[in-house]
């Protein structure tokens, strides 16, 4: 506090002035001299004198310079537009006035800073833009497809019928998206039973028992994250169809759906069980309970949270996936309960093939079963959010009480096991140890 | 209580001398033995599904290899299996560009969003931006495909048009037939192409690069950081040299995963692409193929030679990814960031 901030460089103008500089030294002699009397307070009121710095990162001066090279910007790109070149596009002209803006509002700030400023400020809004852009890109992408495809959703008929009774010039008050939805639901059923124990004991393994077996299976697993899912597809398609001979059907669809999970999730679920704290295992071991035991009462619970997270996520990317079923379901337009007989369909597959049509009926359709997948995504998404919160370890009210409760289980065991001991004058021979 | 019971079980001290080492054995018992047996054979069970798709897929499409000879299968620009003229020197280059193309745009956004959520963006910004991305990467491939498709596109044209008619002195945005000059040019020589596909690509694979950037650009010592500033530093000097040097390795393995995608992605690609056959480097033109597109196109084929032949092309892609993702580990694993993202 005794000593005022030394200006940074990120502050364009506002060194030293003199006249602070000058103050400063009269307060340090003042304290040579008088170095029992209270100096403290004496340093506070001089130093005060000089202002609080705003230590804001932004600041309004680079706001309104903002707004004012992009409003040139966007009327120079204008002028160059519409009188001089005459172009069209909205692309081109958000390319312009954007590269515009940058030089435009460098040139601003070089009116009274130095070169390493002016970058600094002109690298800080190319970065601000990048994730404008990208959330604007997010936006448009989900709030294009519910404006296309909310002609379609207000009919009852769309979520309780499917297409088989949709003839090409039907209105959209004749067929609906139920088979995708009961196909997609089935089909992530399905791959959720097969993935599950699979990748997370998969996972265990990786974990628990570390050696050079374990890291050769983490890089292929690693290595698989990013395989197609095309090829997944192929993969079944080559295998359960051709070879075995099994038809096109909700099963094969949810086989490949599998073989694209399957990597995903257990590199997930891998992250989340190394964060179990080293510290509960050994607890868990020195209270002489085995391997096994303590995986499951010790590692399994307390990443519960984190693999419950992984499996939804791994959920939301199966179960938007068109290109493995696409190759191993078939398509029908009835509604299909039996995974094993028959094709199916699930929810992105229509939307593939609905907007493939000329129809402009069917392609609000193709839409609307975009939005329904959306949502379904979406609740994934907060669904792991909600669970995924807390970290390893942080337990929730429920769970809290339910160990709470367990712990007074076991004291009770113990005390009745006890009893006997204890009733039967052991403790002086106790008390002579100690 | 508690006290007295503790001390009841601790009993009285051991008899036996102490200097006795208990006999330890390394033998598993009961349910640890069937424990690490199961755990095994997981493991086992997956390694074994992912050898498959490569056994597998070679095993299916040796018969169009055979017969048509591995060299011309590489060096063919044609997919016609019944006259057994095809291979894949149209589509891997095709997909390629594509995929480049989405890196090009993917980079500097990823980077640019990724940087703003670790260096500028305050807190309650900051986590809500981390979701936003996160959940753009669970945005379903067919979802960004139609998007492209009726709304994208014909912007994305106008621009691509706008490109080639200043442009066009750089070779690979030649478009061959266009005339500026020309007004009743039409826009469908740019619709449908290499550009147009990869930007939609490329914004489906910048969530993954951008998650995997922002991790490594959090990881960037305070200690370093504070230094910089502390010396006087802009942001963006700290930012030039100590975060991005420290999280160039992930940005790179990060950009060589979004690079694998890229190159895999399916249904996008299907919906915005006219299918040729042959190599088309004028990424602004009309027209172009990849892997993945070609075979979900042709593979309800009914010819089981054909279908071979799908097996192969599938197989080359296989390779390719499988090379990336590789080099994508072996570099993050080596750079001093270290991290791995959950992609």
């Amino acid at each position: 506090m005794s000593t005022p901030t030394p200006p940074t460089s990120t502050e364009g103008a506002g060194p030293f002035h003199a006249g602070s500089a000058a103050v400063l030294q009269s307060t340090r002699s003042e304290m040579t001299r008088t170095v029992v009397v209270a100096p403290v307070t004496e340093a506070e009121t001089t130093v005060e004198a000089e202002p609080r710095r705003n230590t804001a990162t932004l600041k309004p001066k680079d706001i309104a310079r903002t707004i004012g090279s992009a409003l040139a910007a966007i009327s120079l790109t204008w002028l160059f537009y519409t009188q001089i070149l005459a172009l069209s596009g909205v692309l081109g002209f958000i390319v312009i006035a954007f590269v515009l803006h940058v030089l435009l509002f460098g040139l601003i700030t070089a009116t009274d800073s130095p070169a390493p400023i002016v970058r600094d400020r002109m690298v800080s809004v190319v970065i601000h833009s990048a994730a404008v852009v990208l959330m604007f890109a997010l936006a448009m992408i989900v709030g294009y497809t519910v404006y296309r495809g909310l002609d379609a959703l207000p009919h009852k008929n769309f979520f309780t019928q499917d297409m088989s009774n949709a003839g090409p010039l039907d209105p959209l008050t004749v067929g609906g998206v139920l088979h995708a939805f009961v196909g997609s639901m089935i089909m992530i059923t399905i791959a959720l039973i097969v993935t599950i124990p699979l990748g997370i004991t998969c996972a265990v393994y990786l974990v628990e028992f570390p050696g050079a077996a374990a890291r050769f299976v983490q890089t292929i697993v690693e290595a698989m994250t990013a395989l197609p899912s095309i090829i997944a597809g192929l993969f079944i398609y080559a295998t359960l169809i051709i070879t075995l001979g099994f038809p096109k059907s909700g099963f094969a669809a949810s086989m490949a759906i599998s073989v694209m999970m399957l990597p995903i999730i257990i590199r997930a679920s891998v992250v989340v069980i190394r964060l179990v704290p080293g510290t509960l295992k050994e607890a868990s071991y020195a209270l002489g309970s085995s391997h096994w035991k303590t995986v499951w009462t010790v590692v399994l619970p307390t990443a519960r949270s984190g693999l419950a997270t992984a499996v939804i996520l791994g959920t939301a990317r199966g179960i938007g996936e068109t290109s493995p079923v696409l190759l191993t379901a078939g398509f029908t337009t009835a509604l299909n309960w039996n995974p094993f007989n028959g094709p199916m369909v699930s929810l992105p597959l229509l939307t593939f093939k609905l907007v493939g049509s000329p129809e402009q009926a069917f392609i609000t359709r193709g839409f609307g079963a975009a939005v329904v997948l959306l949502a379904v995504v979406f609740v994934l998404f907060i669904v792991a959010r909600l669970i995924g919160g807390r970290g390893p370890g942080h337990q929730s009210k429920r769970a809290a009480r339910k160990s709470a409760s367990l712990s007074a289980k076991d004291i009770a065991r113990i005390e009745k096991a006890m009893a006997p001991v204890l009733t039967t004058g052991a403790v002086p021979v106790n008390g002579a140890h100690t | 209580m508690s006290q007295t019971l503790i001390d009841q079980l601790a009993g009285p001290p051991p008899v036996e001398d102490p200097d006795q080492a208990r006999p330890i054995s390394h033998q598993l018992h009961g349910s640890d033995r069937t424990f690490r047996g199961v755990a095994r054979l997981s493991a086992i069970i997956v390694l074994t599904i992912m050898g498959f798709i490569g056994v597998f897929l070679a095993y299916r499409g040796f018969e169009a290899l055979r017969r048509d000879g591995i060299w011309k299968f590489i060096t063919t620009q044609a997919w016609f299996p019944e006259a057994n003229h095809f291979g894949i020197a149209a589509v891997i280059p095709n997909g390629i560009f594509i995929a480049l193309v989405a890196i090009v745009f993917a980079i500097p956004l990823a980077v640019g969003t990724a940087l703003y959520i670790s260096e500028y963006a305050p807190g309650r910004v900051r986590s809500t931006l981390i979701a936003m991305v996160d959940l753009m990467a669970a945005v379903p491939s067919v979802v960004y495909g139609i998007w492209g498709l009726f709304l994208f596109q014909g912007h994305a044209a106008n621009f691509a048009r706008w490109i080639a008619t200043y442009f066009s002195w750089i070779p690979i945005f030649k478009v061959t037939g266009f005339n500026p000059h020309d007004p009743l040019g039409t826009i469908t020589l740019f619709t449908s192409s290499s550009f147009i596909a990869g930007m939609v690509v490329g914004l489906m694979i910048t969530p993954s690069i951008c998650s995997i950037s922002r991790e490594v650009f959090t990881r960037a010592p305070d200690g370093e950081r504070e230094g910089a500033l502390a010396l006087g530093a802009t942001k963006w000097g700290m930012i030039r040299s100590v975060v991005l040097p420290y999280g160039r390795g992930g940005v790179i393995g990060g950009t060589m995963l979004g690079l694998g995608r890229a190159l895999g992605e399916t249904i996008a690609v299907v919906l915005i692409i006219s299918p040729i056959y042959f190599r088309n480097a004028q990424i602004l033109h009309n027209g172009t193929n990849s892997v993945s597109a070609l075979i979900a196109n042709k593979y309800g084929e009914a010819s089981s030679f054909a279908t071979s032949a799908l097996m192969a092309a599938g197989l080359s892609l296989f390779l390719l990814t499988l090379a990336v993702n590789f080099g994508a580990s072996s570099i993050v694993a080596r750079s001093r960031s270290g991290a791995s993202g959950d992609a």
